[in-house]
């Protein structure tokens, strides 16, 4: 260390600063109004006011602090901006989703608030990570409030059980990812982003190859686990089930985002500027512009990662009756498509600087579109279930868009784009962004997989919308019931009389403006950007 | 042609086209569900409204439209009488850049007469489950892809336009369908779903080779090496060909086409399968001249073999519907037979037996769908004897089926035999015999319509027949009318098409040269 006194840039981390100081004041809040609406009104400031403060510092240019020499541990850059402030907006959807839980009495809201809270800094901090340190911290962070969160529901078995699986696999994933952390560090000395590559690469003609590959390999397949990539896939579908679905909504968004966020900055280029100007000199094995870790180790381990995660997500969302669980498959398969462009750098030709701007951009831009269009999907399954239930069978949703057309039209809307068809132009601009970087990359074999497992996507998106639309059922059919998984215990869930009243209860049952509020925000953001995609690429290309 | 951004008369015309059905739609899904004539009547006078736009589309062009001047060197190999060309995306290379020439404009105006005459049929009758309102607006949305699709001048704008077809597709078939429509309606969006997206990484592919999607600029596929052409040609060929449908990939029409109610079918079989036919022409072949000669064998064997197998399975079919649905298989292997070719007389060939299968199986599609509500059965054995109880409706299915079937004097006969003029031109022992084999196809085209209408409308009257009464609703007369006048006119005047589209095929094959 160089001193023991830093500069601290204060303006850097007024993120940071708001997302955390919202925590302690919900805590606060709680302890001393105990009152529910005021609890959820300071998460809902703070997360506008992180959310915004975000936005002004990204807007006043790139900041770094807590420098040793030029490496920096914190660098607000516009990529931090746009993390900080879908982290910001995502924890207020949640929360809006989550209204009529907390208002039922489902979950203690104080808890429940400061838990959200919490999570949503450490996404804040993910953003502006500048070493492998900070990046776990933050990432672990964002996490382990989440194992709580998962099991808060009050007389909830399965929302106990998923936290368990949660932890458990959370709790491997990440050791894997220390251990390869601390690999990393023995064999180079440094835990900087901004200086690993260039230690790893200028480093004796690699000192342990061995060593550094397994290293590399190690760091990378822990942090796909928060993306929810196979092979640390299985956690998902169990973990979003017995979840409150607002919190399965959070968990396939902005955890999901944070994973994303995470293997960016040890894949790609990193946030903040990396060391441009010694590139002439890189020696001429090494890319041109050293990312944190060798592309020639990296890209093939994501290559196989995101076909492996695209195929088993799709085909196994294909044989899903539980509307959850087909979201949650349905999610692994879309971190395939987010991988993808990242396994272009598996080709030399994608191992250009322009190829891995291309691909870091594509996979962000994919990230901000598919988590707009999961957050309307999971915002209509909260709008049309009963207040407490779970998620539900599918076959439960039969008839729902004709009793509800809005919110059938928009759930519809949300699930096409998912699949990447129009009239969900959203989710088709982000298929065209993977595809376009990955043939940039000259990953045409990549592409065609993409494409093909689009083909398989679309099969049970379409089902289910199919499903939402379908005539009222004059029979139940029993074979189905039967044929079904064993339902978690769910006490307010019906058990579906003829006439399919589980989706769209009496109107007490009805959820809360906030709730129709998140939907219908997520749903106009998805029109908006599907008509202006520039609007997506731009923010994603910074 | 007009400069970039500026916007014109023409520009206008061209928005107006394609978005006249798309505002349609959109004020039909506003539309309370009760008002469900209103809504009907509303969305047919859009339709009305965008067939006139679009006829009008032919005049104030550049004024070179029928010129027989050959192109000068450099110049491309598209020439739009009008376009409009507004940025969208430029982070993808999307502008949204749309122009109508010879070879596009019949194909628009014939998009926008059967959804006019689809929305009109439906005002008199809508099919089984009701809600009409819905079907109207399914059905302008459908249109606006189609639209949209033969006027783009980008290719990543042309994709878009192409994906906008499969759902609202998908969802006439699954609702409005027949007994099995579920199963085909999942068969036809899954199918070409595949095709669509292999049509997106070949897009893709020439736009990062080329750095523009414009179609001007990339007809005659200059800027791009050897090995992209194929590899695009192949995507897109494929893609082109799932759509279009040529067999082997044929598989999800019968099912599609059976399913679907009439208006379905008539769109779907009608302009839809153009959408395939045409993105060959204007797309593979125009981006990737070299990857289309290297596979123009391998095409005109599959289409040979679509002509041939088409026919056979059409000889051996006991359902209505079923035959016309495989009759398109074989037609439509003429038009890809003439493409093939790479010559101007194919190309002349595949756009009239484009128009010519459209308007004849349109109509063909519509007595179909008469007869079957009629009867309430579409077995051939169960429908002898209809021109005893019902001599229009017979007769008109009677020339339906003579002008299917390429009878010299109607539309049908222009496509098959220019089609096989072509190929016996090309010459070579492959492509002569790619045009007796052909030609042989199109003698059991003949067998199997005839068979068609010694089956339904001659032979002992059935008893499903019997009961039924002569006459024809005066609204079946006034959507049925214009077809058959279309079929005699153009029949007795291919100038029509031919003469537009001349000019720009000369242009196309000389910057595919």
């Amino acid at each position: 260390m160089v001193g023991v006194t830093q500069a601290v840039d204060n303006v850097a981390l007024v993120p940071a600063y708001l997302a955390a100081g919202t925590a302690v004041l919900v805590l606060l809040a709680d302890l001393l109004v105990a009152r529910r609406g005021v609890t959820m009104a300071v998460v809902a400031t703070g997360a506008a006011a992180t959310g915004l403060g975000a936005v002004l510092v990204g807007l006043d240019g790139p900041r770094r602090t807590f420098c040793v020499g030029t490496a920096c541990s914190y660098q607000a850059t516009g990529r931090t901006a746009l993390v900080g402030c879908l982290f910001a907006l995502l924890t207020l959807a949640v929360l809006a989703l989550s209204a009529p839980l907390l208002r039922a009495g489902e979950a203690p809201s104080g808890e429940y608030c400061f838990l959200l809270a919490c999570s949503m800094t450490g996404g804040v901090v993910l953003g502006a990570a500048g070493d492998l340190i900070t990046l776990v911290v933050a990432l672990e962070t964002l996490t382990l409030p989440l194992y709580v969160l998962v099991g808060l529901r009050r007389r909830s078995v399965a929302g106990t059980e998923a936290a368990l699986t949660f932890f458990v696999v959370s709790v491997v994933a990440t050791a894997v990812t220390l251990l390869g952390a601390a690999l990393l560090y023995a064999v180079t000395g440094v835990v900087h982003l901004s200086a690993l590559g260039a230690a790893l690469a200028a480093g004796p003609t690699p000192p342990e190859p061995p060593l550094a590959v397994v290293a590399v390999a190690l760091v990378v397949l822990g942090l796909v686990f928060k993306v929810a990539a196979v092979p640390f896939h299985a956690w998902a579908p169990a973990t979003y089930d017995g979840a409150p679905v607002p919190i399965a909504a959070y968990l396939s968004t902005a955890s999901k985002l944070g994973g994303v966020v995470a293997l960016l900055a040890v894949v790609g280029a990193g946030p903040g500027p990396a060391a441009v100007p010694s590139a002439p000199t890189a020696p001429p094995a090494a890319p041109v512009v050293p990312t944190p870790l060798p592309t020639e180790v990296t890209g093939p381990v994501l290559a196989v990662v995101a076909v492996l995660t695209m195929a088993v997500g799709n085909l196994v969302a294909l044989r899903q009756r539980r509307m959850v669980r087909l979201l949650a498959w349905s999610s692994v398969a879309q971190a395939g498509y987010v991988l993808a462009p990242l396994g272009a750098l598996a080709g030399s030709a994608g191992r250009t600087p322009e190829a891995l701007d291309a691909a870091v951009a594509a996979a962000v831009a994919y990230t901000v579109f598919f988590v707009l269009l999961e957050l309307a999907a999971f915002a209509a399954v909260v709008t049309l279930r009963p207040v407490v239930a779970d998620g539900g069978e599918i076959a439960d949703y039969r008839g729902a868009a004709r009793r509800r057309p809005w919110v059938g039209a928009a759930f519809v809307l949300a699930l096409v784009g998912l699949a990447g068809l129009p009239p969900g132009f959203a989710g088709l601009f982000a298929k065209v962004v993977v595809v376009r970087s990955l043939l940039a990359g000259d990953a045409g074999w990549l592409a065609v997989v993409v494409a093909l497992n689009a083909v398989v996507g679309l099969a049970y998106y379409v089902r289910v919308a199919a499903t939402l639309y379908a005539p009222e059922p004059a029979v139940t059919r029993a074979g189905d019931e039967a044929a079904a998984p064993p339902t978690p215990t769910d006490p307010a869930a019906p058990a579906a009389p003829a006439g399919g009243a589980p989706v769209s209860g009496p109107a007490a049952l009805r959820p809360g403006w906030a709730v129709v509020a998140a939907l219908a925000a997520a749903t106009v953001v998805a029109i908006v950007v599907g008509f202006a995609p520039q609007l997506v690429l731009d923010v994603a290309a910074q | 042609m007009t400069g970039g951004g500026d916007l014109t008369l023409g520009g206008v015309g061209l928005a107006a086209t394609v978005g006249l059905p798309a505002l349609g739609a959109l004020v039909l899904a506003l539309f309370p569900a009760r008002l469900d004539r209103a809504a009907r009547v509303t969305g047919t006078a859009f339709a009305a409204a965008t067939l006139v736009v679009g006829a009008l589309l032919a005049v104030g062009g550049s004024g070179d439209w029928f010129s027989y001047l050959p192109s000068s060197a450099g110049a491309p190999g598209v020439r739009p009488w009008h376009d409009l060309d507004l940025p969208w995306v430029p982070g993808l290379d999307l502008r949204f850049h749309l122009g109508v020439d010879g070879v596009s404009y019949p194909l628009v105006v014939l998009t926008a007469l059967l959804t006019l005459l689809c929305c009109g049929s439906l005002l008199w009758r809508v099919p089984a489950p009701g809600r009409g309102r819905t079907l109207v607006a399914l059905l302008l949305v459908v249109e606006v892809g189609i639209l949209g699709t033969f006027l783009a001048l980008d290719l990543v704008l042309f994709f878009l336009f192409f994906e906008v077809v499969l759902l609202p597709m998908y969802a006439v078939i699954a609702v409005w369908g027949d007994a099995d429509r579920r199963r085909a309606a999942r068969k036809f969006v899954l199918y070409t779903l595949f095709g669509s997206v292999l049509l997106l990484v070949g897009v893709l592919t020439v736009t990062t080779a080329a750095g523009t999607a414009d179609l001007v600029t990339l007809t005659g596929g200059t800027g791009l090496s050897r090995g992209t052409q194929l590899a695009a040609f192949t995507l897109l060929a494929i893609a082109f060909a799932v759509k279009s449908p040529l067999w082997p990939l044929h598989t999800w029409l019968p099912d599609a086409h059976t399913q679907a109610p009439t208006v379905g079918s008539v769109i779907l079989a009608g302009v839809l399968l153009k959408m395939g036919t045409y993105g060959l022409i204007r797309v593979a072949v125009g981006v990737a001249p070299e990857g289309a000669r290297w596979a123009a064998p391998v095409l005109g064997i599959l289409a040979v073999a679509a002509i041939v197998v088409g026919s056979l399975v059409c000889l051996a079919q006991s359902e209505l519907k079923r035959l016309i649905a495989y009759s398109s298989v074989g037609h439509l292997g003429f038009v890809l037979l003439g493409i093939a070719t790479l010559t101007a007389t194919g190309f002349q060939a595949a756009l009239i037996g484009n128009i010519a299968h459209g308007v004849i199986t349109g109509l063909l599609f519509f007595l179909v769908g008469a007869i079957k509500d009629r009867t309430h059965t579409g077995a051939l054995a169960e429908l002898g004897g209809l021109r005893e109880s019902t001599p229009r409706l017979a007769g008109l299915l009677g020339f339906a089926a003579i002008a299917s079937l390429g009878l010299p004097g109607l539309a049908g006969f222009w496509g098959e035999a220019f089609a096989v003029a072509a190929a016996w031109q090309r010459g070579g022992a492959l492509w002569t015999t790619l045009a007796v084999l052909a030609a042989l196809g199109g003698a059991l085209t003949a067998a199997y319509l005839l068979r068609l209408l010694r089956r339904v409308t001659h032979g002992p009257a059935a008893p499903a027949v019997l009961a039924l009464a002569p006459n024809l609703a005066g609204a079946e007369v006034a959507v049925w009318g214009p077809l058959v006048l279309l079929a005699l006119v153009i029949g007795l005047a291919p100038a029509l098409v031919l003469g537009v589209a001349e000019a720009p095929v000369a242009a196309l094959l000389e910057a595919i040269r």
